[in-house]
């Protein structure tokens, strides 16, 4: 049942809108891969199986939808109840009956297991009202959760390919690129390059044979935000992709997903066989004589070809080494033909800006950076979860507001953003509004949407260490600076967060790092010291404490820290006990514990798991011979 | 060069079928190898680099590369421990020492028994339920160390190295 005209189109939606409108009651279980780990296709399937057991009225039609991410997943499984926009956190299948029973039976709320509100200790009946919700503004991710993924009469049904329709049938290819030159959308990826000026460029290019690529190789660790939209609304993505290759003449389309990400995988195959058989892929989409057609490639787990030019090779079968840039992926791409290469969460905005107008999208944002950006927030904050915003939007809005504030109130730190070729924004910076040009002024970057909520319990040294050995693993070895250069920065932190390091390393390391930026063939070398100089230059006196007092002042290293509990607040609760992992914490119930520091690892498990704070860390070098002399 | 036994290489005739027999097509191929034997063994490589007359040294620089692949025997288990930024500040590492003290071996690794290899991943991209710890398919958010053993399917305070 292929579609071949605008007006079948037209009435397929309204078939498709008529159908879901006939479910009076729908339930949304979310099914993404959070919530999937906390429990929740048992959850699903209780519902299916409740519906079935309680037979409730003949004319209240019962709908259980499997949706994507919810982006609250912290407080998953995640069910709403519609219409009225319960949200139920939480939920374990043993609260499945009663949830059928009292709010999909007799509309009453079950007051248990809604979400209550840190701040006010009040609890929140309405999805919409939760602040993590209340306070976004989504346009990439305007479908997630609330339609089932593998189901593409849902996606039409709210809107989905009617951006396609009208630049398909209302459009010239050269409009469609002028509407999104328009918008003012810059890729979402992180580098910021303004889309419409790609597909521009492409398009004029020389060449018979032109690809799309949507770069859905999402690897800045804690970014997770092209993950949600390819698993919760996948047609958002196709439907952009799809608009793109008419933009810019191309015929032959590839995603390239992570191989991480096997649920994105099963959900864009799905609706890729699905858009096919309605004829919104492949020959002669919609009757309008054009064609275009597109496949899946998986990545190979190496997260240098998240980077163009390297991704590119990649679906090529080759090595995924970069090449240098003064040759421009929109003239000599993949297999050297003039390509356009965006990230998912572009592509999905594509869509909306074809539906709704260029003017409509720039309404929000900032200056040069205009429309919504997606986040992943995570870290130490109350809310983690996905949150699209507008640009602009500060940070201590999005923590506070949003994140609800630090995890067990503890002082806020850093935010870390960007991933690896980002850095580290200090608490100075809290009012800062985020866009492009801001965080890169901050030493900082956009990123893929990774914000990452450090505390007082996390050292910056050992941050900026993390992504290093990050960076050695994963640097292709093509170009001497960052192969060999990461290496050598390596082996210094790894000397100061053990105590070894020396009086001229930081110099060093920022020699180095200059080095590095300097003599880099592509952006993973280049950005490679982000995270060295942002927390340089923010928090060097914890690096001095280092180097000179081989002390950690956040207790995190392990080399330079030991734990000791305080006698006067001790409980004997036992907590700790049972937290750590080499027995090392001894005593008797309800009796003073002590903690045998020849057992000791310095994990920090007992310092977490204690309740009355009575559990606190020292330097290590402060007092050697104590140590030394405690014995048992 | 034949530094792996020698493997039955009846699925690799299916796989090949299904992708044109050029170089654009090796990682997918390498991919459905890995699926079907778990690992790429030396001799199925040799195969493959003559189907998609691709030189040897090429298959192998591919299979190399890439983090998805690997060229030893992966036990029946694999045991993934994500390490991206966020379970990183929530304590993935202290993950590692423990599968570390409970299989005697490290990330990389594989039990002398064949029932586990353990494996660090870059971010599986579930950062709101850091730290997560995979056991096959199953994903553990919120890890903690002294669930390991649960989360193995060993009994509770059971360690192997006592077995």
């Amino acid at each position: 049942m292929r579609i071949s005209t605008r007006p079948q189109f037209e009435e397929h939606r309204r078939q498709a809108a008529a159908r879901n409108a006939g479910h009076r009651k729908e339930v949304l279980v979310c099914c993404g891969t959070g919530c999937l780990a906390n429990g929740s296709r048992a959850v699903a399937e209780a519902f299916a199986t409740e519906f079935a057991r309680q037979g409730l009225a003949a004319d209240v039609t019962l709908f259980t939808k499997k949706t994507g991410c919810h982006g609250f997943c912290e407080r998953g499984p995640l069910v709403v109840v519609q219409p009225r926009g319960i949200l139920y956190i939480q939920v374990k299948p043993r609260d499945v009956a009663e949830i059928v029973e009292r709010t999909v039976g007799k509309d009453e709320v079950v007051t248990r297991l809604l979400y209550k509100n840190p701040a006010d200790k009040q609890k929140v009946q309405h999805y919409g009202e939760v602040p993590f919700y209340k306070n976004q503004t989504r346009v990439a991710m305007r479908n997630i959760g609330k339609l089932d993924p593998t189901d593409i009469d849902d996606a039409i049904a709210h809107g989905a390919y009617d951006g396609l329709v009208k630049a398909l049938f209302e459009m010239t290819p050269e409009q469609v690129i002028a509407e999104v030159e328009a918008s003012g959308l810059r890729g979402r990826g992180g580098a910021g390059f303004p889309t419409g000026r790609k597909w521009r460029a492409c398009r004029e290019a020389k060449g018979d044979r032109r690809f799309v690529i949507c770069n859905g190789d999402e690897g800045d660790p804690g970014a997770f935000k092209d993950r949600s939209i390819m698993e919760g609304d996948p047609h958002s993505v196709l439907e952009g992709i799809v608009i793109g290759a008419y933009g810019v003449g191309a015929h032959e389309g590839f995603i390239y997903v992570r191989d991480e990400y096997p649920l994105a995988v099963v959900n864009l195959t799905i609706a890729i066989g699905q858009a096919r058989q309605l004829g919104l892929l492949g020959e002669n989409i919609l009757g309008t004589g054009f064609s275009f057609d597109l496949r899946i490639s998986r990545g190979g787990g190496a997260f240098v070809c998240g980077e163009s030019s390297a991704l590119m090779r990649s679906l090529e079968g080759k090595v995924g080494e970069p090449r240098a840039k003064y040759v421009h992926a929109t003239e000599r791409g993949l297999f050297d033909c003039p390509t356009v290469l965006n990230n998912v969460e572009t592509w999905s905005d594509v869509g909306a800006i074809l539906q709704h107008g260029a003017a409509w999208f720039a309404l929000v944002g900032t200056d040069r950076s205009k429309g919504t950006k997606a986040f992943s927030l995570v870290g130490k904050v109350k809310n983690t979860g996905l949150i699209e915003l507008p640009m602009g939007t500060t940070l201590r809005r999005i923590i506070y507001d949003i994140g609800g504030g630090m995890l067990e109130d503890r002082p806020f730190k850093a935010v870390q953003t960007g991933g690896p070729s980002g850095g580290c924004v200090p608490e100075s910076l809290l009012d800062l509004p985020v866009d492009y040009e801001k965080l890169t002024q901050a030493g900082s970057m956009m990123g893929s949407g990774g914000m990452i909520v450090m505390d007082d319990r996390t050292c910056m040294v050992d941050v900026a260490r993390y992504f290093l050995q990050f960076l050695t693993e994963e640097s292709c070895g093509k170009c001497t600076p960052c192969r060999e250069g990461l290496k050598q920065m390596l082996a210094m932190y790894e000397n100061l967060v053990a105590g070894r390091g020396k009086p001229g390393d930081i110099e060093r390391i920022e020699a180095l790092s200059e080095g590095m930026q300097l003599g880099s063939l592509c952006e993973l070398g280049k950005s490679a010291p982000n995270p060295v100089l942002s927390t340089l230059r923010y928090f060097r006196d914890e690096y001095v404490a280092h180097v000179e007092d081989k002390r950690c002042p956040a207790g995190m290293c392990r080399d330079l820290t030991g734990y000791e509990i305080v006698a006067e607040l001790c409980n004997g609760c036992h907590a700790c006990t049972l937290a750590c992992p080499t027995d090392a914490v001894t005593g008797d119930r309800k009796k003073l514990h002590t903690i045998r520091q020849e057992a000791c690892i310095s994990c920090g498990a007992c310092f977490d798991a204690c309740p009355t704070e009575a559990i606190r860390f020292f330097a290590k070098a402060e007092r050697a011979p104590a140590v030394a002399g405690a014995g048992a | 060069m034949n530094v792996q036994p020698c493997v039955e290489t009846g699925a690799l005739t299916e796989i090949l079928v299904r992708y044109p027999a050029e170089e654009p097509s090796l990682i997918q191929v390498l991919q459905d190898v890995h699926r079907a034997y778990h690992y790429l063994p030396c001799d199925v490589l040799l195969k493959v680099s003559e189907a998609l007359s691709v030189p040897p040294a090429k298959v192998f620089s591919v299979a190399t590369f890439y983090r998805a692949f690997s060229l030893t025997p992966q036990g029946r288990t694999v045991v993934r421990v994500c390490t991206g930024t966020a379970c990183h500040i929530r304590g993935s590492s202290q993950l590692i020492d423990e599968l570390q003290r409970r299989l005697q071996v490290g990330p990389g690794g594989t039990t002398a028994d064949m029932a586990f290899t353990i494996k660090t991943v870059n971010c599986v991209g579930a950062c709101a339920m850091a730290p997560v710890l995979i056991v096959g398919e199953q994903y553990n958010g919120k890890a903690k160390p002294a669930k390991v053993a649960k989360y193995l399917g060993l009994g509770e305070g059971e360690r192997r190295d006592e077995d």
